[in-house]
């Protein structure tokens, strides 16, 4: 017999929350982006960048703040790929996001050959060299910050006027370029924490993909959320429950595994469809700004 | 002649580029780039063998460069060939092996099957944009995880054989096997290797390239999505029904992409596997912007990355620093530069400079 608080109980709190923080991570980096107007569908790539690197130098120097602090750069040097193209080249911002999460499908594995000798995954790390809880105590202190700086700061108020008329922010004299750039850089480097907790924080190694579509559910996240710090929190979190029921569920209750994986994306369309509410993307978004000439 | 050899530029540019990257990649992590890219075009095109798994493996890429295609002619971009390729690949196998008839009737049935069933995966998201707006790119993504999810709790829950270890459906029956290439060169009395899975299917995409072109430049229909995508306001100004031709584009798209599930299926394992496909969905898009939306020249894009794909297997085995993780990274490379072709527009201002251009 099984009794409901095997399932629901004080530790399914935690497990929401644990995996919860990489999506809060990306979907509030992938915030910064969207607002400015660039799409961001390379979160999935910035994960795995960071996830991979935070891995692999945590295994190589045995310092876990090291290894943060590099999967951190690794975030912003993805992310410049995606700003150089999308903003200087004005190339498709979803074409430039797809090629960037197909990069990163590779070339971690082709590294961790090189590196570790095989393209499975990286070794195992020891207790010393993780940080389980660092992480998510980033996120949640970003929540509020992210809403801080968006609705109470000229950066902010400048980075949701280009994202909504960028010709409006250029007449006014904002540099639609450079707050663009700071813009996705933010969500490289959020993202990129996001990716580095699931290898360094909830696991102990990187393994290939191991993101598994949590970009895309961050961006889903996004959605729901409607584009705003709160409500992106609150969805993120509902996606962890999710989660952390199909992961209670499994062999206790008969329902298969993949019709509780699928619940993100089927609520994501339905959403995104208008059936609850209405969503409000950023107008501009997707559109590369060309200033015109005088 | 000037035209072709300018549409052909910026692409060879872009692959010439990425080869670079790829070699620096190589050179970084420990082996000759030089002896890596000799690997690679050696088993990809030295020998009988080679070729046609090259070109086995540049079947499914055709029909996912074909779907990015079409959906891109009418400004869509379809991520979700990945899983319309999955519910077609299933559907054709269901029908496979649930109807034990005649082959004459149970390959048309599976092929349509197929058709249809990417059709229906792409035409959700087309109808959802025409008739809320919601955008494509969203709607494709989620459908891709959806179907991955649907397909394989069938293949889990109904379809497995008992006992077995692997997540797959059972085999077909065999009168809905398409031909493989030893079988149809036969007739004409050449000898050919049977163990080739190199099948009907890869005419069939041959055909579906010559389907495209007719479609989307010798009918009313391929001129209004044309249109459409060219400019959407513009073609709807003048009479033409932009949200029938968003539908019927990513309708088109996912019984492209479907038509995979024809050579995987159909042609070459003769059941469902589960998580077959080797990214065949993503790489599409970098065949379709390589190919310059296309028929011919994704059909040469194919071929290109269907070579790739041989080559890394090769490379995989006689390389111990290099693996065929390679060919993911230079697709994705390749994308990059095609899709910021700026990059190259100092060629282009130079042109201009010599009068030429």
């Amino acid at each position: 017999m099984i009794d409901a608080t095997d399932i629901i109980n004080i530790s399914l709190v935690g497990s929401t929350i644990r995996l919860a923080t990489p999506l809060i991570l990306a979907a509030i980096g992938g915030l910064y982006s969207e607002r400015a107007g660039v799409i961001n569908i390379a979160l999935e790539g910035i994960m795995l960048a960071g996830a991979f690197t935070a891995a692999a130098v945590a295994a190589k120097t045995g310092s876990p703040y090291l290894a943060a602090l590099s999967a951190l750069i690794s975030g912003v040097v993805v992310a410049l790929i995606h700003a150089v193209a999308c903003i200087r080249y004005r190339a498709d911002q979803v074409v430039i996001g797809t090629a960037i999460n197909i990069l990163f499908l590779g070339a971690p594995a082709l590294f961790s050959r090189a590196f570790f000798g095989s393209s499975g995954s990286t070794p195992q790390l020891e207790t010393a060299q993780r940080l389980p809880n660092l992480f998510i105590y980033i996120a949640f202190i970003a929540v509020p910050v992210t809403y801080f700086v968006l609705f109470h700061t000229r950066f902010g108020l400048r980075l949701r006027m280009i994202g909504e008329s960028p010709e409006a922010a250029d007449s006014a004299g904002v540099s639609v370029e450079k707050i663009r750039y700071m813009a996705v850089l933010i969500s490289g480097l959020l993202a990129a924490l996001g990716g580095a907790y699931l290898a360094i924080g909830q696991n102990s190694f990187f393994t290939r993909n191991m993101t598994a579509g949590r970009g895309y559910i961050a961006l889903a996240a996004l959605i729901f959320g409607n584009w705003h710090p709160t409500k992106t929190l609150l969805a993120c979190l509902f996606f962890g429950l999710t989660e952390a029921l199909a992961i209670r569920m499994q062999g206790v209750i008969n329902i298969p595994n993949q019709f509780i994986q699928m619940v993100p994306y089927i609520i994501t369309m339905v959403v995104l469809a208008g059936f609850i509410g209405r969503v409000h993307p950023p107008k501009a978004i997707g559109q590369p700004y060309v200033k015109e000439r005088r | 002649m000037q035209r072709i050899l300018d549409s052909l530029l910026f692409p060879l540019l872009a692959v010439v580029s990425a080869f670079l990257v790829g070699g620096i990649i190589v050179f970084l992590v420990g082996d000759n780039p030089l002896r890596v890219y000799e690997i690679f075009f050696a088993s990809a095109f030295g020998t009988i063998d080679g070729i046609s798994y090259t070109l086995f493996y540049a079947t499914p890429l055709i029909f996912t460069g074909l779907a990015v295609a079409v959906a891109f002619r009418c400004g869509l971009l379809n991520i979700g060939a990945e899983g319309q390729l999955y519910v077609a690949a299933f559907a054709a196998a269901w029908v496979g092996f649930t109807l034990d008839i005649s082959q004459w009737v149970v390959i048309p049935l599976c092929m349509i099957a197929a058709i249809v069933a990417g059709a229906i995966w792409g035409g959700i998201p087309g109808i959802l944009k025409s008739r809320f707006g919601s955008h494509e790119v969203i709607n494709t993504i989620m459908m891709n995880f959806i179907a991955v999810g649907i397909t394989s709790y069938f293949t889990q829950y109904y379809y497995r054989l008992p006992g077995d270890p692997i997540l797959q459906t059972k085999t077909i029956f065999p009168q809905a096997q398409i031909p493989r290439m030893s079988a149809i060169l036969g007739t004409f009395g050449i000898n050919f290797p049977a163990w080739l899975p190199l099948n009907f299917g890869f005419f069939i995409a041959i055909f579906a390239c010559i389907f495209v072109y007719i479609f989307l430049w010798k009918t009313k229909w391929g001129y209004e999505l044309r249109a459409v995508g060219a400019n959407a306001s513009a073609a709807e100004y003048g009479g033409i029904n932009v949200g029938r031709s968003i539908v019927l584009a990513m309708c088109i798209s996912g019984a492209l992409a479907g038509l995979v599930g024809i050579n995987e299926v159909l042609g070459y394992r003769y059941r469902y596997y589960d998580g077959f496909s080797a990214n065949y969905g993503f790489t599409g898009i970098a065949v379709a912007l390589l190919g310059r939306n296309h028929p011919l020249g994704i059909f040469l894009a194919a071929l290109l990355f269907g070579a790739l794909v041989r080559g890394g297997l090769f490379v995989n085995i006689f390389s111990d620093r290099v693996s065929k993780d390679l060919v993911v990274v230079l697709q994705a490379v390749i994308i990059l530069f095609v899709a910021c072709e700026a990059i190259f527009q100092f060629l282009q201002k130079r042109n201009l400079a010599t009068g030429k251009n």
